[in-house]
């Protein structure tokens, strides 16, 4: 269909120039124009993967172009040398405990704000949406200090749940809609056959939201996993640390050693990657449903 | 309910309200808080050269991060919604900055805006060593630099939103359109550009936000430097509280962003999202193209 629609004066005239070989009529402007925008942005991601397997009197001599010959010395460090492991496996249980506690909590909270009419219902979903509003940087003082005196320093909990808290808002708007697609015969069914209130949230309305649950999971986890600004305040010890926080204690402490560092911050790109392309469709659907929302 | 109601008090709501008692004491976040100072926090903010300096950036920064990513959003959107070989991958491939954390993201282009670093081993292999510069050491040009590495980073998320607003545009219009004689360029900029209207007012208030808000990116790159020709409110307001334990005097910058954003928020509502609600600027528009 959409090979009819639109064709560009010129790139119609180039495809039918070239068009015996029964080329769909795209114009090659397409293809430059994806070429270009496709190397701008994986060029620093490839160059910094390509110069870990590079040594710094190599990167020193000749920063551009391929390693020769290649070395394994710096992925190989990194990966031997325990911190970035400790570093990644830092990273998964903050994710996931901020994930399951949002999930949990912003369900627990959207189910009422969606299907129940009761007093200061409206007002009580405002107070969630105004926290859209309340931007981390704001409040990064006095967490901070109540965080100290809550003894949650040096902590995952203390980084959890500030994490999930400030998630919430965003995971509220993104479930109530699901929540209230649900036909009401389901409910109506449900209490007929017996079932209580919280029988029908955990063996209905749970299982049936579940494509909305997986969403703002997953933008939870991507949001809990690249945060800086709170492991960096509140997580001192080296052995708590996540990967950003990691990363840039490495690159800070390790500054001559270009190439090791390319090669460690390479490493931290590989598991921030293949979630993304697992989950690629659900982090998308995520940010565009919270745009129309 | 309760679990999220307690989770967001606790968390968010007394946080934002203590910033806002802590910003009229003068207090190093250690014993009692009793130097009352009234509004002096607010005036010596205010006041001071560097906290304007960080205000004019983070304002130049969310000016001109909409004014480049719109219109280069905006043409790589078009050319992707158009069914061609390697379409989806395109699609995945521009959106990938964004999935990486700003912190690696930070560190990688630190690295490459280096003096010795591969930006300027490019230029000199492709014949531009003119260019060549200290990117992030010299200050007329971090805030550019940084401006660059922005768009980098954020410029998939415009085109992916912008993608999803497309689809909303019906092809018919299109077809209608090209039988009427009009030039694919004709018709993406009479037809679908004020179509898509709502996504790019979402995506710039989005943007906006984001912007005024900034931190992780410039604080890898430059932490506010050269002679802080980069520093943003949020950089600004973690020097004094954390680096000084100026706790009060924080807190009020921290109270002045979320002043600023919030008034600027609220501009972007009255004057620019309230179009959407009853404009029927696409079919004049429609009208001409078929003239």
């Amino acid at each position: 269909m959409t090979s009819v629609v639109a064709p560009p004066s010129r790139g119609s005239r180039a495809a039918a120039r070239s068009g015996s070989h029964g080329r769909r009529s795209v114009s090659p402007w397409v293809y430059v124009a994806s070429v270009l925008v496709a190397g701008v942005t994986l060029a620093p991601v490839v160059y910094a993967v390509l110069s870990g397997f590079r040594s710094n009197g190599q990167l020193g001599a000749n920063p551009v172009g391929l390693p020769n010959p290649w070395i394994f010395d710096n992925y190989i460090g990194v990966l031997t040398s325990g911190s970035f492991w400790q570093y990644a496996v830092n990273s998964v249980i903050i994710a996931v405990f901020t994930t399951t506690l949002v999930v949990v909590a912003g369900v627990m909270a959207a189910y009422p704000l969606a299907r129940y009419r009761f007093k200061g219902r409206q007002a009580l979903f405002n107070v969630f949406v105004m926290g859209l509003m309340f931007p981390l940087t704001v409040a990064i003082i006095p967490l901070f200090l109540m965080v100290r005196q809550l003894g949650l320093t040096n902590t995952f909990a203390g980084v959890a749940l500030p994490q999930a808290a400030f998630a919430l808002p965003m995971t509220i708007v993104i479930l109530r809609p699901f929540l209230m697609a649900l036909p009401n015969e389901l409910e109506e069914a449900a209490m007929l056959d017996g079932a209580s209130r919280i029988g029908f949230f955990w063996r209905i309305l749970v299982p049936l939201s579940g494509p909305g649950m997986v969403t703002t999971g997953v933008l939870a986890f991507v949001g809990s996993w690249n945060g800086y600004l709170l492991p960096l305040l509140f997580l001192n010890d080296p052995g708590l640390k996540t990967l950003p926080l990691g990363v840039a204690d490495f690159s800070t402490e390790h500054s001559a050693d270009t190439a090791g560092v390319l090669a460690f911050t390479s490493l931290a790109v590989i598991p921030a990657l293949v979630f993304f392309l697992t989950m690629q469709k659900r982090i998308v659907s995520g940010l565009q449903g919270a745009v129309k929302g | 309910m309760a679990p999220a109601l307690l989770l967001f008090a606790i968390f968010v709501v007394v946080p934002v309200v203590q910033a806002a008692r802590f910003s009229v004491f003068r207090w190093n976040g250690l014993g009692p808080m009793e130097n009352f100072v009234g509004l002096q926090n607010y005036v010596m903010a205010l006041s001071d050269q560097i906290f304007q300096r960080s205000v004019t950036n983070n304002l130049t920064i969310a000016i001109l991060s909409i004014a480049i990513q719109l219109p280069i959003g905006l043409l790589v959107a078009l050319l992707l919604n158009r069914k061609f070989p390697g379409q989806t991958a395109m699609r995945v491939i521009v959106f990938v900055p964004y999935v990486l954390a700003e912190v690696v993201a930070g560190v990688i282009w630190k690295l490459l805006l280096q003096p010795q670093g591969g930006v300027n081993a490019f230029l000199e292999t492709i014949g531009l060593d003119s260019f060549a510069k200290a990117w992030v050491g010299d200050p007329s040009v971090a805030l550019w630099t940084v401006m660059g590495v922005l768009t980098w980073k954020y410029l998939g998320l415009a085109i992916v939103l912008l993608l999803a607003g497309l689809q909303g545009v019906p092809e018919e219009l299109h077809e209608a359109a090209s039988i009427d004689g009009a030039s694919w360029w004709q018709s993406q900029r009479k037809i679908t550009i004020p179509l898509l209207g709502p996504t790019i007012r979402t995506w710039a208030f989005l943007s906006m936000i984001g912007s005024l808000q900034l931190f992780d990116m410039v604080w890898i790159l430059t932490r506010g430097g050269p002679d802080n020709a980069t520093t943003t409110m949020a950089t600004y307001l973690i020097r004094q509280g954390t680096e000084r334990s100026q706790y009060g005097y924080a807190s009020a910058v921290a109270i002045i962003l979320f002043v600023i954003s919030f008034i600027l928020a609220g501009l972007f509502q009255a004057f620019v999202l309230n179009r959407d609600a009853g404009d029927d600027k696409p079919k004049q528009r429609r009208k001409k193209v078929s003239r």
